[in-house]
């Protein structure tokens, strides 16, 4: 596909005797929003710690806007415009939640061999990433500190760090695990307003979340991929049903 | 900022370093010259610390190797001198140069591993240090090394007298707090505050760690090295003993004992080990042994160190007042 922003080419990860990974090939559009469904233990974080650089593939080909970005360091990866967000919360949790955005646009402005003039006098930077909070409706805690806020927020507040980054692409790792309903309503409509706009792989197990917002969808069983496919072409076939969505559910 | 351990009121601080600034003063009234001696020590010691504390406190880089860069920089000084080089420029660059080359050789390598094993290779880097100089017969090994004349500088920055040397000192530490202040609030100070919490984090943000990390050792190390060209002006006599590890575990106890990730703990903290070490030992042979017993209880009870019984101290004040 030409116009793929990301692309997974024979992608292969063993853990000693356990395939994770299994010869995924995967194709991300521009602007699309593509969801991995699977059963837990399918190997879903270990395919985005791929993408991401956290883990090294034993074989295949990761490509990016056209480049590969196998060989590449997360931290490179990032500056590139590779954006993740984790499944288990990691944010900076001793700091504010504008200081943790504000990491985010500093990584995105260049270099941060600056020893002299203090972060906190930098408006610039911090009404960037007030604009980032505010995407994700968390404009009022800007002054918290991250390690005091609901779980809810931390999610949010990873999202807003990844939307910071000013990326081309956001690799989002179940960004709706363990928030209650009204929390997860909302997650969904942050992500619904960005649709469009950003390019965006998502891991995510709510199904209905995930039926309402994505363009294309892939079912991950045991590390390989046994469908790609629209939504409501996924719904009704019938193998991802016996594999995954179970007898109940369709 | 909760990064940073909860503030002191700059008051306490401030008159700190006022008494400092005016002890030569103070010491010539009540006819004392050798607290004068004694304080430029634990200042000298003091920069060592203020320097560990950027890579132990701010970086979360527990090194165990720290004192090979005062042994460094003390060498800087005897060796020339040995050869009658005395120019004090010479003695500061060659200090400044040769630790920051060590430290990015072993730094780049000890920066690879973490925890444990970065406690492990940088003592076993300072050690390498200390045993060259143990075998370096030309330069006294263990028998150390006589610096007869102290670094000669402009007359107006001379350090011959041991006022001038207390001042010279002083001012090489209010240089390396205010850098260590600004360092710590700029750009450089969030990455490696924000690695130290969370460094998958950083590098999903795209911050390279390990660089930056690099750099920060590199700049603590090369402070510390002025902490040791001044030790060797002051002494008079170095020898390995200066950098052995024990020396290095010293000065993380200052750094622990004053509080961690404190602009002003590190130098207390070494005031308050130095002074203790100094009046313990006049008091009792066995003054080791309570000397430990009181860094226990500090470790066990004291949280945060002096810094932050001051802390508590100060919030203590505010709720009554």
């Amino acid at each position: 596909m030409a116009d793929a922003l990301l692309e997974i080419i024979g992608l292969n990860k063993h853990f000693g005797g356990i395939v994770a990974t299994d010869n995924v090939n995967l194709a991300v559009e521009q602007g699309q929003i593509h969801a991995i469904i699977g059963p837990n233990g399918a190997g879903k974080t270990t395919l985005i710690s791929q993408l991401s650089g956290q883990l090294k593939p034993d074989s295949g080909d990761i490509r990016f806007g056209g480049h590969s970005i196998v060989n590449d360091s997360t931290a490179r990866r990032a500056r590139l415009g590779l954006a993740r967000s984790f499944q288990i919360t990691s944010v900076v949790m001793p700091m504010t939640l504008l200081e943790n955005v504000m990491l985010a646009v500093q990584a995105s402005s260049g270099h941060s061999f600056r020893f002299w003039s203090p972060v906190s006098q930098d408006r610039d930077m911090a009404a960037a990433a007030m604009s980032s909070l505010a995407e994700v409706g968390l404009e009022s805690r800007a002054r918290q500190v991250a390690a005091n806020v609901s779980h809810g927020e931390q999610r949010q507040l990873e999202v807003a760090m990844a939307l910071a980054m000013k990326p081309r692409m956001l690799l989002l790792d179940e960004p709706m695990a363990g928030m209650g309903k009204e929390e997860g309503a909302l997650m969904v409509d942050i992500l619904n307003r960005l649709k469009g706009d950003m390019t965006i792989l998502l891991v995510e197990h709510d199904m209905d979340a995930v039926f309402s917002m994505a363009d294309q969808l892939s079912v991950l069983v045991n590390g390989h991929i046994i469908a790609t496919d629209s939504v409501a072409s996924i719904r009704n076939n019938p193998a991802v049903q016996k594999a995954y969505l179970g007898d109940g559910h369709a | 900022m909760n990064w940073l351990p909860a503030s002191v009121s700059g008051r306490s601080y401030a008159a700190l370093l006022l008494v400092l600034a005016a002890a030569p003063f103070i010491f010539e009234w009540i006819n004392q010259p050798f607290y004068l001696d004694l304080l430029s020590r634990a200042l000298i010691l003091g920069i060592a610390a203020v320097s560990l504390n950027l890579i132990l406190g701010f970086g979360g880089m527990v090194s165990l190797g720290h004192a090979a860069y005062i042994g460094i920089g003390a060498y800087c000084v005897g060796i020339p001198s040995y050869y009658d080089y005395y120019n004090g420029w010479l003695h500061l660059a060659l200090a400044l140069s040769v630790s920051a080359s060590f430290a990015l050789v072993t730094g780049a390598i000890s920066l690879r591993t973490k925890g444990v094993y970065f406690i492990m290779i940088t003592m076993a880097f300072s050690q390498m240090v200390y045993f060259t100089f143990l075998s370096l017969e030309e330069y006294g090994a263990d028998d150390g090394l006589v610096i007869y004349s102290r670094s000669e500088f402009p007359e107006w920055l001379n350090m011959d007298s041991s006022t001038s040397l207390y001042y010279w000192i002083f001012a090489v530490l209010l240089l390396a707090l205010f850098f260590t202040h600004r360092l710590v609030h700029a750009r450089f100070g969030r990455v490696i505050v924000g690695a130290k919490f969370n460094e998958q984090r950083m590098q999903s943000l795209g911050f390279n760690t390990y660089r930056y990390r690099l750099a920060c050792y590199v700049i603590s190390a090369m402070i510390c090295s002025v902490a040791g060209m001044l030790f060797g002006n002051f002494a008079g006599f170095i020898s390995p003993d200066i950098m052995g590890w024990a020396r290095s575990g010293e000065l993380i106890f200052m750094v622990i004992i004053g509080g961690v990730a404190t602009l002003f703990g590190p130098l207390v903290g070494t005031i308050v080990f130095v002074l203790l070490e100094e009046f313990l030992s006049a008091i009792t042979v066995y003054w080791h042994l309570i000397f430990g017993i009181l860094l226990v209880a500090l470790v066990l009870f004291g949280k945060g160190g002096i810094h932050g019984w001051l802390s508590r101290l100060d919030r203590k004040g505010a709720d009554h007042g």
